[in-house]
């Protein structure tokens, strides 16, 4: 039976050295521009030491597709992206380009998020996105993990490529952080699973024939051969769940927003690589 | 024609007569290969790229019959000559009868 | 395109069954050959391909191939439900008989490539590929 299975080859591996990393002396170039795909584990990780792009745990053939923006297939979606930002959408006869002068204007942003507002809420790029859309251009919300917003927030994060993540988790943003902390190491679901049992214990190991990441967030949204598209966060963290066969959180909902956040400060120090790919 | 789809290819804009280049091209297309069922069980029916071409001033480069296992977002690499300055043609032909088509001129170097 | 669980158990499936009987994808690799060849043999040296010995997923499989000579190249995948998967016909403006492109393997499988040279006569290679089931499908 294959629970077995997978718990017992997880049980089996543990004792696995960390050399099974696929890439791990592999150096990530786009467009020849070097990308550092490993850092010091930021202060406060306490059970890591250095932190991982998931880059380096694929083989060679998934790494290659993102070293050149040309073989990197989300660059169709990207291009698809550049004619929205540019396209007049909803009653106000407004595009993206009516205010933000071009993609280049969110330099930075990608690195930064998700953040505490103003208003002391926690927002995410597709909320931005989306606010932009109903309050000044009079349009329809794009549906969370849908191909248009995945494609925007795919250009707006692309212009922090080879930034180092930086969130903030002190001030205002302290509290959804420990509860975003808190998720990540809740045992959940019918395999009684929490991400750290995956991401954080067995990382560099074997889940079946896929060598485990430790499921940084800093190449998202992400193109991943399995569905040939561009997949944003949220909709990684369902798939996730739906794995350990938990009832999965709402796209958007405050628990995916706050994880987003503790997992993203777990990417402190490693580089933006939006986008990437995966398999 | 199929929603979204869009071309993308990588020639130089310069070379020198005789050069040989490489060209690289990538275009969003589902390539529905005809082997899924839906939900209900019936089969989804193919829709795909059938034919890609690509041409320099009419001369033809590379002629491509794709069949249902040419994965999803087409990607084709492939060297041309280029014996003068001039136009190459790149076409897509879909199941449905949609021609998509661009063209990059080159210069000479 | 995207693979279902049900389509990825079935490639499962039928991963195992090629890989308890060598000998049925190896006939069939050569059945496929001279399918293109119309009976001919084929040379074994002449065309080379180049293939990951394992793709992480079978959605999206970088290949090349590269026959000087050539008129054109068969790409076909011995496993899978149909077994063409492109022919590349080079004309007098190609500066290579090579390319490179990217296809489906439903399980691990012999690819192969059959060359047609100008004077008409054939050379065929091929590889396995294992495909890898994933990890982590979500």
């Amino acid at each position: 039976m294959k629970l077995t299975k997978i718990l017992f080859a997880m049980a089996g591996l543990v004792a696995v050295p960390f050399a099974a990393i696929a890439g791990e002396d592999s150096q990530l170039t786009i467009n020849e521009e070097p990308l550092i795909t490993s850092a010091a584990a930021p202060a406060h990780m306490e059970n890591v030491d250095t932190i991982f792009s998931g880059w380096v745990f694929r083989t060679d053939e998934t790494q290659a597709l993102q070293m050149d923006d040309f073989d990197n297939p989300a660059f169709v979606f990207i291009d698809q992206a550049i004619d929205s930002f540019n396209a007049v959408d909803g009653s106000s006869g407004k595009a993206c380009v009516s205010c933000h002068e071009s993609p280049e204007v969110f330099k930075g942003l990608r690195a930064s998020m998700p953040r505490v507002n103003g208003s002391g809420e926690l927002e995410t790029i597709p909320e931005l996105v989306n606010n932009c859309r109903t309050e000044r251009m009079g349009a329809e919300k794009w549906k969370w993990s849908g191909g248009k917003m995945a494609g925007m927030i795919g250009l707006i994060g692309l212009q922090s490529r080879g930034m180092a993540v930086d969130v903030a988790i002190d001030g205002p943003a302290s509290g959804m952080w420990e509860k975003g902390k808190e998720l990540y190491y809740q045992r959940v679901g019918q395999l009684d699973m929490s991400c750290s049992n995956c991401h954080e214990d067995n990382y560099g190991n074997m889940i079946r024939a896929d060598h485990l990441s430790q499921g940084q967030i800093n190449g998202f949204p992400t193109y991943r051969l399995k569905n040939a598209k561009l997949n944003t966060i949220h909709g990684r963290f369902k798939g996730c769940m739906k794995n350990i066969r938990a009832t999965p959180f709402k796209e958007g909902s405050d628990e995916f927003k706050a994880l987003e956040l503790y997992v993203a400060s777990r990417s402190n120090g490693l580089m933006i690589e939006t986008p990437s790919v995966r398999n | 024609m199929a929603k979204g789809v869009k071309p993308r290819v990588k020639v130089p804009k310069t070379a020198s007569a005789g050069e040989m280049v490489t060209l690289k091209t990538l275009i969003s297309h589902k390539m529905e290969s005809g082997q899924r069922k839906d939900s209900d069980g019936n089969k989804i029916p193919r829709s795909i790229i059938n034919r890609f071409t690509c041409a320099f001033n009419g001369k033809t480069v590379v002629d491509v019959e794709m069949l249902p296992a040419i994965s999803t977002n087409p990607y084709f690499q492939f060297d041309a000559v280029i014996p003068e300055a001039g136009e190459f043609h790149f076409t897509w032909y879909d199941d449905d009868g949609s021609v998509y088509e661009t063209k990059k001129s080159v210069k000479m170097a | 395109m995207q693979f279902t669980r049900r389509d990825t158990m079935a490639i499962g499936g039928a991963a195992v069954l090629t890989s308890f009987v060598p000998s049925l994808s190896v006939a069939s690799t050569n059945d496929l050959i001279m399918e293109v060849t119309g009976g001919a043999t084929a040379a074994s040296s002449g065309i080379d391909l180049t293939a990951p010995e394992i793709a992480e997923n079978g959605n999206t499989v970088p290949i090349s191939v590269d026959a000087p000579g050539a008129v054109a190249v068969t790409i076909l995948a011995a496993g899978n439900p149909l077994p063409g998967v492109a022919t590349f016909n080079f004309g007098d403006g190609a500066g290579s008989q090579s390319a490179t492109t990217r296809i489906r393997l439903a399980g691990t499988q012999d690819v192969i490539a059959v060359a047609k040279m100008a004077d008409g006569s054939f050379a065929a290679v091929s590889q396995t590929v294992k495909v890898t089931i994933g990890g982590c499908g979500g």
